[in-house]
């Protein structure tokens, strides 16, 4: 393909919580309710001047909580509004009541998630303790890597969101501080691009459509309730598929394509790594750096976490002798973390014994470096010499004494 | 060159400009059509505090989003962290060392043990002169951008004008590039 | 009433047609049923405005009568009648006549 196809960008030094913010600033929503919380709070505040110096029309509503700035987006929502709003750890944490409800609602809200740990003890700094706390609200999630994909997943997300075949709700997780205060690069598209490629929020029912009254959140029974759930499988299951299609549609557009899974030196790798997040950066380096000792890593990055693609994630990773799963949350006395549980059950239900260990990492900050995912790769290839993965649960950057 | 990233850690004490200077390089090498990465690196926020900051400069997309631990350049905005910061942990041996201070890099050298390139600049003195406050950043950035040659001084001047410029009086964005010039041709080399 | 699968149901129990309770027959839930002696009825409109469910039939400012597909047997109409027009009849015995 030729590169003069794709529509050129400019390319500007943004600090990722700005990116979000210049991102909602092109799409002018009707409405963006939102709390400043840290490592959050330059969205909110950067948004909250483009609104004051009238550069999108948007009704900013400045909230008295995350619970409230939820609430408010699903009312908006309701009402027919396109809602975006923004927040971070103890922020969703304290959103949590309603997000089951703008899932349940079918509200396609958009937010974006600065991922931060949860307290206590008290810590503000990044890992995915927050978003991973929240993977069963029926909420979509998306993670970026770096400032590009901070840029490209939040204009996707309202895309995913709104497909009629979806209608759920979106979030997109970026790296506190690593992604939301360090200054990138990144290529915007032009406002208008942007604008066409969201297009406007068509929805089906609406509050203020007094033509056609709608009741919104009735009492549902045990007749129908479980009925109602079974509803939003099925927009998860479609999300697969739409997910992937607005990456394509995206890529044609930019030349920046996304799907469910992104792999690196993978296909003939016998050694891999799966992760999510901004430290795949890291991955990468080390995965570089094992191959020129003759070692055949690779890695697997998890871009799409709700819903979890199994198929991609069992395919990538059949034949590989040894995989590490990496997480940076903690699922205390269960089978395994978030990520390692899923990448497990995908492999089993498709009858694939690979022998799979779990590291957990980066937590509350914790900072990790190419070298000490190396040490992961070598530790990969022990299994694979001794063939013994035990331990099977371990922690990477932890003084383990 | 092979390898066309430079890794810089930043060390300075809270209220420095240590981060600003840090995403100000950042800023100037995408002027360039370069990439780049400006890090903080956040602990504790306090004014005088110790702080740390990163800048990656690169010809190609940069991977990596953790700290720098190997930089290959280490600048240090206030010489009283040299008692109590280890600045050269990890430094490549190939790489610089520079100092705000106004001894002589060999003194530098001496207190540290550093065996690759050491470099010192006044950058208080400078930055006391001309904006009337110890705020060494600007200075310092002019040294950095004479010593390492990685981002042009015009993209620097611009990139001063630019930023500062949108918030700060004309007067005092000037002043700061005077303190950059100076910070650039003021420079002591080993 | 066939329950519906969720195929067949609306999104999210968004309920899309306005006025859809008149189907759902609340009447049957009646133990007793108000009887209005309109001898002492003086059309004040008094049971129109209390009953929660819109059962008493007004037409031209004239009380008819009770709509018992859709009265639950509340008694609110009863106790508010400042006339004290509107009784409570035990349904089995208004049944029977």
């Amino acid at each position: 393909m030729q590169e003069t196809q794709y529509v050129k960008g400019k390319f500007v030094a943004l600090e990722g919580d700005r990116v979000v913010a210049e991102v909602m600033r092109q799409i002018n929503p009707d409405v963006v309710a939102a709390y400043p919380i840290t490592p959050q709070t330059e969205v909110v505040q950067t948004f909250s001047e483009f609104v004051a110096d009238g550069r999108v029309d948007t009704e900013f509503i400045a909230v008295e909580s995350e619970h409230a700035a939820m609430s408010a987006c699903i009312g908006a929502s309701a009402a027919g509004a396109r809602a975006l709003t923004a927040t971070c750890g103890a922020g969703l944490a304290l959103m949590w009541e309603m997000l089951w409800c703008a899932s349940g609602l079918r509200c396609p809200i958009a937010m974006a998630v600065v991922n931060r740990s949860l307290s206590a003890p008290l810590n503000i700094l990044t890992d995915q303790t927050d978003m991973m706390g929240a993977r069963d609200t029926g909420w979509i999630q998306i993670y970026a890597e770096n400032h590009q994909e901070v840029y490209d997943n939040a204009i996707q997300a309202v895309r995913i969101a709104e497909h009629p075949d979806v209608v759920l709700p979106v979030m997109h997780g970026l790296a506190g501080f690593v992604l939301g205060h360090t200054l990138g690069r990144v290529e915007m598209l032009p406002d208008e691009v942007v604008k066409e490629f969201v297009g406007s929020y068509k929805p089906r029912y609406s509050l203020l459509d007094i033509e056609h009254p709608t009741t919104f959140g009735a009492y549902d029974h045990w007749d129908y309730f479980f009925e109602h759930k079974r509803q939003q499988w099925e927009g998860m299951n479609c999300a697969l598929k739409v997910i992937a299609e607005v990456g394509e549609e995206y890529g044609k557009l930019t030349g920046r394509h996304y799907g469910l899974v992104e792999p690196y030196m993978l296909e003939d790798a016998e050694v891999a790594i799966v992760i999510i997040g901004s430290a795949a950066g890291a991955v990468r380096v080390a995965a570089d750096q094992m191959r020129a000792q003759g070692v055949k890593a690779g890695m697997l990055k998890i871009r799409c976490f709700r819903p979890f693609p199994p198929s991609a994630v069992a395919g990538a990773l059949k034949d590989k002798k040894a995989i590490a799963v990496m997480d940076r949350s903690s699922c205390f006395g269960a089978e395994g973390n978030p990520v390692f549980i899923e990448v497990c059950s995908s492999l089993f239900q498709r009858g694939i014994r690979a022998k799979v260990v779990d590291y957990t990492y980066g937590l509350g900050g914790r900072d990790t470096v190419p070298g000490e995912f190396c040490q992961v790769y070598r530790d990969l290839l022990q299994v694979v010499q001794t063939g013994v993965a035990e331990p099977v649960f371990r922690y990477l950057g932890l003084r383990d004494f | 060159m092979a390898d066309q990233t430079i890794e810089i850690r930043w060390h300075g004490r809270g209220g420095q400009g240590t981060v600003t200077a840090s995403k100000l390089l950042a800023e100037a090498a995408m002027e360039e059509g370069k990439y780049f990465q400006g890090m903080p690196d956040y602990g504790a926020e306090r004014m005088g505090a110790p702080i740390r900051a990163y800048t990656r400069i690169s010809s190609t997309p940069i991977k990596p989003y953790c700290q720098v631990t190997e930089p290959d350049v280490a600048v240090v905005l206030d010489a009283t962290l040299l008692d109590i910061v280890d600045v050269t942990e990890g430094l490549k041996q190939e790489g610089m060392l520079l100092v705000n201070s106004a001894t002589s890099p060999d003194q530098v050298r001496s207190q540290t043990g550093y065996k690759g390139k050491v470099y010192t600049i006044d950058a208080t003195s400078i930055a006391i002169e001309a904006l009337g406050r110890n705020i060494p950043n600007v200075p310092m950035l002019g040294s950095l951008a004479k010593v390492t040659g990685m981002v042009s001084k015009e993209s620097l001047i611009h990139e001063l004008r630019t930023r500062l410029g949108a918030t700060m009086k004309q007067e005092i964005v000037e002043a700061n590039v005077l303190a950059f010039e100076r910070g650039y041709d003021g420079t002591k080399a080993t | 009433m066939a329950q519906k699968g969720w195929k067949e149901i609306s999104l999210a129990g968004l309920v899309a047609d306005p006025g859809n309770s008149v189907a759902y027959e609340t009447g049957t839930w009646r133990a007793f049923r108000p009887v209005i002696d309109f001898d002492k009825c003086t059309h004040c409109m008094f049971c129109w405005i209390y009953c929660p469910d819109g059962t008493i039939m007004v037409e031209d400012s004239k009380v008819l009568g009770v709509d018992l597909k859709h009265c639950k047997g509340c008694g609110i109409c009863a106790t508010e009648c400042p006339r004290k027009a509107i009784i409570m009849v035990e349904e089995a015995k208004a049944q029977r006549g």
